[in-house]
């Protein structure tokens, strides 16, 4: 059997142990109410972070391309980076899988071939690391840009109400979407 | 190491030990059956009617029910008139529902997200459950202790009693109310300590009734099952409390150290509770997000300190902008200054 | 480079938080993205307020009067007596936890001192020790401990973590409502001039030209014309509000934002078009003020006294105006404070009249005391009565979910009105998840003042709730709007959509009653009111 298999076949258990760690890295009280709430309204955080573990985890064991991959860890990432999390923070969860798996199938790395096969795998999840980097970054020119956009329109109205500006370019400015 | 619920464990069994050695070995009966018993009381009551006439004397200056369903609003559209009550008797049923059925963490739902998307609800049940059990036991225990200060037993009590006894096993027979409590408080208190989010948000004051009732609960049981202690004497002692004629000191050596345990962590709730979040029971009734309807753009409610503030009128504010409203065309209450037209 | 951790340190460092310490024992860290910035003093100055200065929260140093501990402690004591709500909330929690998840704040930041029994608890915490006889003895076993530096900063930090929403109350066995410490806790911090400028500077500008934009008379005027303009080009017809007119049957009062930012100048433009069509068909007759230019009231988020001030413009601006009632626009909060503090503040209302319809004679006998109307229950009568000619399809490019504010849904109750209208307006209409609707709605994550910008991470945390359950609608039917009656939702909802699910767009009741409304003497439309070709008409547009 080719390792690549017998990951998969662990998959549940090591989904399971990303969680926990995912949930870890928020305070004690924290991690294990969004282990235990299975609500998806209620705990968001917790049921989007799950699902998204589960999804990146069959995305590499596919070898899925950047986009699947990208469309897995984007929900996860999306609520890290508005969370009091350094980036570092924000994204180290999809390096811990590489220890994950170790531990897991510890056992059967005997052999040269399925050390090969796990090299190839964590190289994987070093690519998907930099996918979660882009995401991140992503994530924060978005906040930054609503702010840059609030601010904008906060000083644009304020020369506005000043009479600084005319009516003539506000026509161009309002009908803007937000 | 969690000092809020070790400290109050470790007070819970310093109190048995004080009256119990203080019982047994000192021979100081007399102190814990009848002195503490009434001073207990005492403070109970004085600090139980000080506590809610303090309450009532702080004023409610706003009507700010929480509403929780249709406002009576339009003929055609239905008020949910108990959760949005605009009526004294609307809010009669959402007090007594929140009361006896505990209605608010009853209202505790939770979600399913099927596989196909649908979703399901449950309700989060069991804080409800054991928050209910405890009450309902407990207010049925002290019921039932209403025998060992009446005589004759009435009615009701006995009814109560033969309810309470339905199962009919165990010798003597074994009453459901005393085991639920029992049961019902391991699960508040285990709650406390095993769940990370509960456990932080608790004090020491949280744990300490917690551990006193199941005290109360665990010497009750002992007594009645095990250790069978001296019935008729202790019903001497207890009806010499209510009708202030104590029995002499050997009926009262006659029983167990244990029996003035038990009333001593009575007592000891009972000089507790003024003092503690236990007055949530009094604090309820007086709670003014529900028991104050919804009708505040019916009827006028006023607000005893309502005091005038400095407000910037419209005089003020026309004399700001008269200029530039004149210019725009508004109407304004004063027409320009000439001095001020001429500029124009 | 001595402070850089080793490789393997950081990995560990960078995987587990360091272990929960005792709440009590955890300082605060004011991060930024959490917190607004501190009020100006200039505004502070304008409204009176006590301590005006320049200071930083980040900073050590909080520039506070030498006896900042006595001031808080006499006025924790003058609100322990004016407000029984406060007294008993103080004493009476149980800390069951029932309350520690319903908190969007919580949820999205996982912060554990934004579960409610835990903010109230670094107020708690403080009364105990300084109130209570027990506290004074058992000190922190008792759950006590003394003002320090440390604990204000900690207070401010988390009541400005709080929207005030109330859900928590909703699933509370004793109904402690943490909107009620918030403002008590808010209360106390402006004793000691610690406001944000967010809620501070808006609220000088309501009380000196009355509105939270600062729009001056003339401004407000134009910004109406510019809206007339506009409607006109969607639908031939001009309309013509009218200003601080005397002698009008109602005034009309909305909050300023509606009239100044989108997508709440479509709903705006809404209003204007339904007063024009009433205008037309039954001779309606209404005014707007450039006076009470404000519904909305900051003044809530700072102090009672604040929120009196300004509430007051309204039945000034009525009275001065000899109008018979007034109609209130849609928002938020406005209506919290309509609903439940104005008549006992600003009353009796006896110089207005209980209000009636002119137009269906529907007496709003739930209105009679403060003679003010909410515009859908208004809206909601006339269509009852089939007073409105609309046309449905002209919503057919929506695909609907409803937002129930917090303040209408937790503060008064406004339901059944909005949905019928909005069922009246559009065919395709969705609700979100039970748990997340009516009075278990989630907050936008920016109410109570806390819409600023600096702020956008605890918004967009503070959101996610909402933006999850409207997610879900999107996915499961395709929802691509959001409507909502609060012009807070309508500023903050946008940046949230985009961020969290960018399909779905934001809109008022009233812009959706107004594509829908069939205006006497109307063009043929071929857009709605923000341009967007109709549905069947998106050919026509291009030639």
């Amino acid at each position: 059997m080719k390792l690549i298999e017998r990951v998969a076949a662990q998959q549940s258990a090591i989904v399971k142990k990303w969680f926990e760690l995912v949930a870890a890295t928020y305070p004690e009280d924290t991690a294990r109410f969004l282990k235990s709430q299975k609500d998806p309204f209620a705990n968001p955080v917790g049921q989007t972070t799950f699902s998204g573990l589960k999804a990146a985890f069959t995305a590499l064991l596919e070898g899925a391309d950047a986009q699947t991959q990208a469309e897995a860890l984007d929900p996860i990432i999306r609520i890290r980076a508005v969370q009091a999390f350094s980036p570092g923070q924000a994204t180290v969860f999809i390096l811990a899988l590489k220890p994950i798996i170790r531990e897991t199938l510890k056992k059967e790395l005997t052999g040269d071939s399925a050390y090969a096969d796990l090299l190839d795998l964590e190289s994987r999840i070093d690519e998907m690391l930099l996918i979660g980097f882009d995401i991140y970054l992503k994530c924060r020119e978005t906040l930054f840009q609503l702010k840059v956009d609030l601010e904008k329109n906060r000083i644009y109205h304020a020369f506005e109400r000043a009479g600084i500006v005319t009516l003539e370019s506000e026509e161009g400015a309002t009908p803007e979407p937000q | 190491m969690n000092v809020k619920y070790m400290y109050s464990f470790l007070a819970v069994i310093v109190l048995f030990l004080i009256a119990y050695v203080g019982t047994e070995a000192v021979g100081l009966q007399w102190l814990f059956g009848v002195l503490i018993p009434y001073v207990a009381l005492a403070v109970f009551l004085v600090g139980f009617i000080r506590r809610v006439m303090g309450w009532a004397r702080s004023a409610v200056p706003f009507r700010i029910p929480t509403t929780c369903g249709q406002q009576r609003t339009l003929p055609w559209i239905r008020p949910n008139r108990i959760d949005n009550p605009s009526t004294t008797g609307g809010v009669i049923a959402r007090m007594f529902l929140e009361i006896v059925a505990f209605r608010s963490l009853f209202r505790n739902t939770r979600m399913k997200a099927k596989a196909d998307g649908r979703i399901t609800y449950q309700w989060e049940i069991f804080l409800w459950v054991g928050a209910l059990a405890f009450h309902y036991a407990f207010a049925v225990v002290l019921a039932r202790h209403l025998r060992f200060f009446l005589e004759p037993v009435p009615a009701p009590i006995k009814l109560l009693e033969t309810v309470d006894a339905f199962f009919q096993f165990g010798l003597p027979v074994v009453y459901l109310s005393g085991v639920v409590l029992l049961i019902a408080v391991a699960y508040l208190a285990l709650r406390r300590i095993f769940i990370p989010m509960v456990r932080y948000i608790s004090l020491a004051n949280d744990f300490f009734p917690l551990f006193l009732i199941f005290g109360i609960a665990f010497t009750g049981i002992l007594m009645r099952y095990f250790s069978k202690v001296d019935i008729l004497s202790i019903k001497a002692l207890t009806m010499g409390l209510v009708s202030f004629s104590f029995p002499d000191t050997e009926v009262l050596k006659a029983i167990d150290g244990l029996f003035y345990g038990h009333l001593f962590f009575v007592s000891v709730l009972l000089a507790y509770f003024p003092f503690s979040k236990l007055m949530h029971m009094g604090g309820i009734f007086l709670s003014p997000t529900r028991n104050l309807p919804n009708d505040t753009r019916m009827h006028r409610h006023v607000n005893p300190w309502n005091y005038p503030v400095d407000v910037h009128t419209y005089a003020e504010y026309e004399d700001d902008f008269r200029e530039k409203m004149v210019e725009a065309g508004l109407p304004v209450d004063k027409p320009l200054e000439p001095a001020e037209a001429e500029k124009e | 480079m001595k402070d850089l951790p080793k490789p393997k340190d950081f990995y560990s460092r960078l995987m587990h938080r360091p272990g929960s310490t005792d709440w009590m024992d955890t300082p605060v860290d004011i991060r930024k993205g959490m917190y607004c910035y501190a009020a100006n003093p200039k505004s502070l100055n304008i409204l009176s307020a006590p301590f005006a200065r320049d200071w930083n929260p980040v900073e050590e140093d909080w520039k506070l009067p030498e006896n900042w501990q006595q001031i808080l402690h006499e006025g924790f004591k003058e609100r322990l007596e004016r407000f029984r709500s406060f007294k008993v909330f103080m004493d009476i929690c149980v800390r069951c936890g029932a309350c520690a998840d319903k908190c969007h704040f919580f949820i999205g930041t996982g912060d554990p001192k934004n579960m409610p029994v835990l903010r109230a608890e670094l107020l708690r915490s403080v009364y105990r020790n300084d109130f209570t006889t027990f506290g004074k003895i058992l000190g922190r076993v008792g759950g006590a401990r003394p003002m320090t530096l440390n604990v204000l900063k900690e207070w401010w930090y988390y009541m400005f973590q709080c929207s005030e929403c109330r859900r928590c109350s909703v699933f509370c066995p004793y109904g402690i409502d943490t909107a009620e410490i918030t403002i008590m806790g808010r209360e106390l911090l402006n004793l000691l001039g610690l406001n944000i400028d967010w809620i501070a500077t808006p609220v000088s500008n309501c009380y000196m030209t009355g509105n939270h934009l600062g729009i001056q008379p003339h401004a407000y005027k134009d910004m109406l014309d510019f809206f007339v303009d506009d409607i006109e080009e969607v639908t031939g017809v001009r309309v013509e509000p009218s200003f601080n007119r005397k002698g009008a049957d109602i005034l009309f009062i909305t909050p300023s934002g509606d009239v100044f930012a989108d997508p709440g100048t479509y709903t705006c433009m809404g209003y204007m078009m339904l007063f024009h069509y009433l205008r037309e068909k039954y001779g309606f007759d209404i005014t707007w003020s450039t006076y009470a230019s404000e519904g909305g009231n900051f003044g809530f988020f700072t102090s009672h006294e604040t929120m009196k001030r300004l509430n007051a413009k309204m039945y000034a601006e009525a009275k001065r105006l000899g109008v018979k009632w007034i109609l209130g626009g849609e928002c938020g909060h406005m209506w919290r404070v309509i609903n439940q503090y104005m008549d006992t503040m600003n009353g009796p209302a006896d110089f207005l009249e209980e209000p009636v319809s002119p137009i269906t004679g529907t007496k709003f006998e739930n209105a009679k005391s403060t003679k003010m109307v909410h515009i859908a229950e208004f809206t909601a009568d006339l269509i009852r009565h089939g007073k409105l000619e609309l046309d449905k399809s002209r919503n057919n490019h929506l695909k609907v979910t409803y937002h129930d504010s917090c303040n209408p849904a937790r503060g008064m109750g406004l339901l059944e009105e909005p949905r019928y209208v909005i069922r009246n307006v559009c065919n395709h209409f969705y609700e979100m998840p039970e748990n997340t609707i009516r009075e278990q709605t989630f907050c936008c994550g920016s109410g109570a003042g806390l819409n600023a910008g600096e702020n956008m991470e605890l918004r967009m945390a503070g959101g996610l709730p909402r933006a999850n359950a409207v997610k879900h609608v999107h996915e499961q039917h395709g929802v691509n709007m959001l409507a909502c009656i609060c012009a807070i939702d309508r500023a903050v909802f946008p940046p949230l959509m985009e961020y969290w699910v960018p399909e779905v767009g934001v809109t008022g009741l009233h812009e959706m009653v107004a594509n829908a409304l069939v205006m006497p003497g109307e063009n043929k439309r071929e857009t709605d009111l923000r341009g967007e070709p109709l549905e069947g008409m998106e050919g026509d547009t291009d030639e």
